[in-house]
């Protein structure tokens, strides 16, 4: 057979290979050992020198020309096939990925975190104390003496009298951890203590448990004008306001001397509370200038030391900022309530990031 | 404490509006709670004349009146049966809002004829709930003056929230003052001229006192008054007393309570007649009783002052006055009160006997002791004035108590602790306003205060008159040091356990949510509490007895909840306290957990799989590791609490002293006790028991991996039902602590005869060079004869 024809025999052999295993049959049968083109390759050596140059040359052009030809086949029936098998793997897309349940931070924990976050920027260090108090540190050494009047306002959580006439209590503000805190270190100090309170009292704004935070600062020079800038810089912070008018009224406070609430502003839009506009006054702390007798009872001079003290409602100020109506839901667990009004796993308060 | 603008007048000579009184009293530290103005909802009301009363032609039970108003006659249409010709009434124009039916007058046409105007009943006007007729005004008020003057109702009614430490502002006069100081007026001159007695009283007054220890009753001032009249007091006292919601009742009794809110200085008055003999302050005797005013009658003890005669107790001590001896209509001869009783003693009596009154308000917080006589010659000047009669000399027993005390005032303390930049002179006229005795020295201020300040005991409080005088507001902002350019950290270990345990469990897909920390006797109880230590002696309610001895009980009971809603797979948490006892040291922060029915729910790809103790686990140790335990180094034991199912829980420990936490099934007679349907599983982990961390530095060991690879190979093992995985997986690790890097359960399942099959895959990680064939079959064989030894298992073939 004539070389073109064998070639054109080879290609149309090649093009008509439907599968990769017909595609193999025709290299084996060309280019395999005993392949037609093979055979016609071990006949060269019979020839004269000149003649195997020409022949030699041709057989060779036609092998790579074949071994093209294979490979390209080889390739389009891969294409081919894998577009086949790509064509019966379709899924749906929009059917529901695999549930998993969504977890939530509780708002009094965010608003914990976010109130660390900024006095902890100026300085402030979280302390604790038990819920289960003596009555030194929840009322005495508070000056609050036995039957001063203040102590008939706390409806206070009494546990049963021991043996020696003591009765331990539920303390009623986080003030008892200005004591523990003083009587523990040395000024200065800046600490916030944020907690769980208790009262005998529950109706519609009122439970028996709610969240507390205390502040303290103890040094020598620290006076009321501090003490409003502290207040008004964590308001505009935390309520993320670039201005909060705020009212500071005297007041008192057994603990404190000279005593002050203060109110900030407030308007409401459609139902919703808006923090920092409008001409309406929401009280919202209780503070002053902590009284040289609680000073005196935390072991430290009076004489020479003096600071503020002030304490806020954390549920309070979680319901303010976050439009939460009623404080009693807070305790209740109900999953839609934590589902709607919590926070995502990751969305961690942070100053750099902003707190919401 | 409740006034009237025109009351405070009488003690302030001010030009000041109502609204610059509110915010000056506001200011200085007197929570205006309620202002009660009618001048402004009432404004569009003014007085007409009827000039013209007949029967509308077109219904009987209508009057068509013509009314002269300011803005002419006009005709109304009126179905008061009191609508007359020539009354004088209050008339409403169309575009007047009336608030008693809450729409704005239009004009109307009322059976054919035409109604300019609407003339108002009370209720219309919402200052009663009358509506039987027409309003009627006096005939001398001239037509277009405003209704709230004609009725009387144009004295705005303040309602202050008075802090328990200022008892000189439960009363008017004490308030002005307050104001005076302010700047917003001047405190006008005390009219308290003793009046001149004309006899002596018949009724001595005494003070009888075990060792002659007066404390409860240091003064006692009396005076006798004869051929008085009692009856109704004259208008404008009634209407005062009304404003602030008391109820007149006869001109004797309404001057003391006059008295008491002018002055905040609480007066009594005897009908004379009805004591027997003499009269005097005593402590009660046990058993005595006494009928009271309001009507009840109380069981008095030997702690309580009261004020008796011959026949016994007449009133008690600065509380309640006694029926029998009560002034009436009839009262001719009257016995006046006036007496100073000790605070503490006063607010225990109330307290006890539950009764609060005006007086026991007052005396509780400390009336004035040096007030005494002047409120009782006040109090007879206006007996005679009001009831008539005769004065007798005062009676006098005891002394007011010496309160006089002076502290001294630094001329720079009020800027070094109040922050306020105030001229010396200023301090000085501001207590001096506020009645100190003020004389300059050396060092500053020396302040004598005044009687009426039991609150003032040094220096700071001196600071806070000057600080609420001069307005907090005024107080200039001052930054506080930074201490360090970069804040440093704040929390300590626990506080970041707490933070890491709850992102943990919220990003596990639980809801956290926070409940009481107190609990049910019954669920205390089966959660390992109840301790006497931890009930509470005035619970709120019968749900919230027991401080909690663990989270848990709180959960599974939300669960209940949440299921009972329709949520039936939820996963709750909670960080909070639990409470072994009543030190500090047994309360503990934990983290608990609660997982209940399908741990994955139903979907397309499967069926829901219920939760077991497997995730409760998960969780647990979840929390440990974020929370910085040594994971790799726990135990768990198949031991927990009683709470939970015995043969599905366990501990997970440090070791048998340090517990860190449980978790497992929760027992099927805790949930049947709750109410509660499984499947539930649950954990609590104790924060405060993980152990703190060792190492300092943020500086990580070098990384010491190796570039050869990993050689895995599977072994099972048939083993006695009872053995634990752990143990044979501990078994296997030691065989070759070096090479085995890693130890992976992948297949278990039962076998026949107590036995099971329990697979494993080893993993070994050559540090030098590869492993040979030889090197990995002698591992091998050492990895079956330990577990062998360890466990009994035997390869299986």
């Amino acid at each position: 057979m004539q070389l073109q024809s064998l070639e054109a025999d080879v290609l149309d052999q090649v093009a008509a290979a439907s599968d990769e295993a017909a595609l193999e049959a025709v290299r084996v049968a060309t280019l395999g050992k005993k392949g037609s083109i093979s055979e016609r390759m071990k006949s060269l050596g019979a020839m004269g020198p000149e003649e195997r140059r020409e022949a030699g040359a041709a057989l060779n052009l036609l092998k790579d020309k074949v071994a093209e030809a294979l490979a390209a086949r080889k390739m389009a029936l891969q294409e081919a096939a894998l577009e086949a098998r790509l064509l019966t793997e379709k899924i749906d897309v929009t059917l529901p990925v695999r549930p998993q349940g969504q977890g939530t931070i509780h708002p009094v924990s965010q608003v914990w975190e976010e109130v660390v976050q900024i006095f902890g920027d100026l300085g402030f260090a979280v302390a604790e104390g038990p819920h289960i108090e003596d009555d030194f540190n929840n009322f005495t050494a508070l000056n609050i003496p036995p039957e001063h009047p203040a102590r008939q306002e706390h409806d206070t959580f009494y546990f049963n009298e021991k043996p020696d006439g003591s009765r331990m209590l539920l303390r009623t503000h986080t003030s008892p951890v200005q004591i523990r805190t003083m009587l523990a270190s040395k000024p200065p100090i800046r600490i916030i203590a944020p907690g769980r309170t208790y009262r005998c009292d529950s109706d519609m704004t009122h439970t028996p448990m709610f969240n507390q935070i205390e502040g303290l600062v103890i040094d020598e020079i620290t006076h009321l004008g501090h003490l409003k800038w502290v207040l008004a810089e964590f308001c505009k912070a935390f309520f993320e306001v670039d201005d909060v008018k705020m009212r500071f009224r005297a007041s008192h406070f057994p603990f404190t001397e000279p005593s002050m609430e203060v109110d900030i502003n407030y308007t409401r839009e459609g139902g919703r509370l808006v923090i920092g506009q409008g001409d309406s006054w929401l009280e919202i702390l209780g503070s002053g200038m902590v009284h040289p007798n609680v000073i005196r009872s935390g072991g430290i001079d009076p004489g020479k030391y003096q600071g503020f003290a002030f304490g806020m409602g954390l549920d309070r100020i979680a319901m303010l900022k976050y439009g939460i109506p009623d404080l009693r839901a807070f305790f209740e667990a109900d999953l839609r309530w934590l589902r709607h009004y919590g926070f995502r796993a990751l969305q961690v308060p942070t100053l750099a990031g902003g707190l919401t | 404490m409740k006034f009237t603008f025109s009351w405070l007048k009488d003690h302030l000579d001010t030009t000041a509006s109502l609204d610059q009184i509110v915010e000056g009293l506001i200011g200085v530290g007197l929570e205006v709670e309620e202002v009660s103005d009618l001048t402004k909802a009432l404004a569009p009301f003014k007085v007409a004349y009827v000039r013209d009363a007949v029967k509308h032609p077109n219904a009987d039970k209508l009057r068509l009146c013509a009314v002269e108003t300011d803005d002419g006659v006009k005709q109304v249409v009126c179905g008061a049966p009191n609508a007359r010709t020539g009354m004088k009434g209050i008339v409403a124009l169309p575009g007047a809002y009336i608030p008693g039916t809450k729409v704005t007058l239009e004009k109307g046409v009322i059976r054919g004829m035409e109604s300019q105007a609407m003339l108002c009943s009370e209720r219309e006007l919402l200052i009663s709930d009358e509506h039987n007729g027409i309003i009627e005004v006096e005939s001398h008020w001239a037509i277009g003056t405003p209704a709230v003057k004609a009725l009387g109702l144009d004295d705005p009614m303040l309602y202050l929230k008075v802090t328990p430490n200022r008892p000189d502002a439960l009363g008017v006069r004490g308030i002005a003052r307050d104001l005076a100081a302010k700047g917003l007026g001047k405190l006008k001159p005390l009219e308290a001229a003793p009046v001149v007695g004309t006899f002596s009283s018949p009724i001595k007054v005494t003070l009888d006192f075990p060792g002659n220890d007066t404390k409860p009753c240091p003064l006692f001032v009396g005076r006798y008054f004869r051929g008085v009249k009692n009856g109704p007091s004259p208008d404008w006292l009634k209407r005062r007393l009304r404003v602030i919601g008391l109820r007149p009742i006869s001109v004797l009794v309404d001057i003391t309570n006059y008295i008491t809110f002018t002055y905040g200085r609480p007066l009594h008055v005897f009908d004379a007649k009805k004591v027997n003999g003499n009269i005097g302050a005593r402590l009660a005797r046990d058993g005595e009783t006494i009928a009271a005013l309001d009507g009840k009658t109380y069981d008095l003890t030997s702690a309580m002052t009261v004020i008796a005669d011959a026949a016994g107790p007449e009133a008690i001590a600065g509380v309640i006055g006694g029926e029998p001896s009560g002034c009436s209509e009839t009262t001719t001869e009257v016995f006046l009160e006036a007496a100073y009783f000790d605070p503490l003693r006063t607010a225990a009596t109330g307290r006890k006997l539950g009764i609060a009154s005006d007086a026991r308000y007052r005396f509780e917080r400390g009336v004035d002791p040096a007030f005494t006589q002047t409120g009782a010659e006040i109090a007879s000047a206006m007996i005679l004035k009001l009831c008539g009669g005769e004065a007798s000399h005062l009676e006098i027993a005891g002394a007011a108590p010496d309160t006089s005390r002076s502290f001294t005032l630094r001329a720079a303390r009020v800027k070094s602790l109040g922050g306020a930049d105030v001229p010396l002179t200023e301090q000085s006229r501001i207590l001096t306003a506020l009645g100190f005795g003020v004389s300059e020295t050396a060092e500053g201020l020396s302040c004598a205060v005044p009687s009426w300040r039991p609150d003032v005991h040094g220096e700071a409080d001196l600071v806070e008159e000057v600080c609420r005088i001069v307005g907090l507001d005024n107080i200039p902002f001052a930054a506080m040091e930074r201490g360090h350019a970069v804040a440093r950290p704040v929390l300590n270990p626990l506080q970041k356990r707490m933070l890491a345990a709850r992102r943990t469990l919220a990003s596990r897909g639980f809801n956290e949510a926070v409940t009481w920390s107190f609990i049910p006797e019954a669920h205390a109880a089966l959660f390992g509490g109840g301790q006497p230590d931890l009930k509470l002696a005035n619970p709120i309610s019968s749900e919230l007895t027991d401080m909690r001895p663990s989270l848990i009980p709180n959960l599974i009971a939300a669960a209940g909840r949440n299921i009972d809603r329709g949520f039936a797979d939820l996963a709750l948490f909670e960080v909070g306290h639990a409470y072994a006892g009543d030190r500090p040291e047994d309360e503990t922060l934990r983290a608990a957990g609660l997982r209940r029915g399908a741990a994955v729910a139903r979907n397309w790809q499967g069926g829901a799989r219920a939760v077991d103790a497997y995730d409760a686990k998960a969780d647990a140790l979840s929390v440990l590791e974020a929370a910085g335990a040594p994971i790799a180094t726990v135990q768990v034991v198949a031991e927990a609490p009683a709470w939970y199912h015995p043969g599905r829980s366990g501990t997970i420990q440090m070791g048998p002293q340090n517990k860190l936490a449980h978790f497992g099934e929760i027992h099927p007679r805790v949930l049947a006790a709750m109410d509660v349907k499984g499947p539930l599983v649950a954990f609590e982990v104790v924060l405060n028991a993980i152990p703190g961390a060792k190492t300092k530095g943020a500086a990580r060991p070098a990384l010491n991996a190796s570039d050869l690879m990993a050689v895995a190979r599977d072994f099972a093992f048939v083993v006695d039902d009872g053995v634990e995985a752990d143990k044979l997986v501990k078994a296997a690790k030691s065989a070759d602590r070096v090479l085995i890097t890693e130890v992976a359960v992948f297949d278990l399942f039962k076998l026949d005869g107590a036995k099971k099959s329990l697979a494993i895959e080893i993993t070994l990680s050559p540090r030098d060079k590869t492993l040979t064939e030889a090197e990995i079959d002698a591992v091998s064989a050492k990895i079956i004869a330990s577990v062998q030894k360890a466990t009994g298992g035997i390869l299986r073939s």
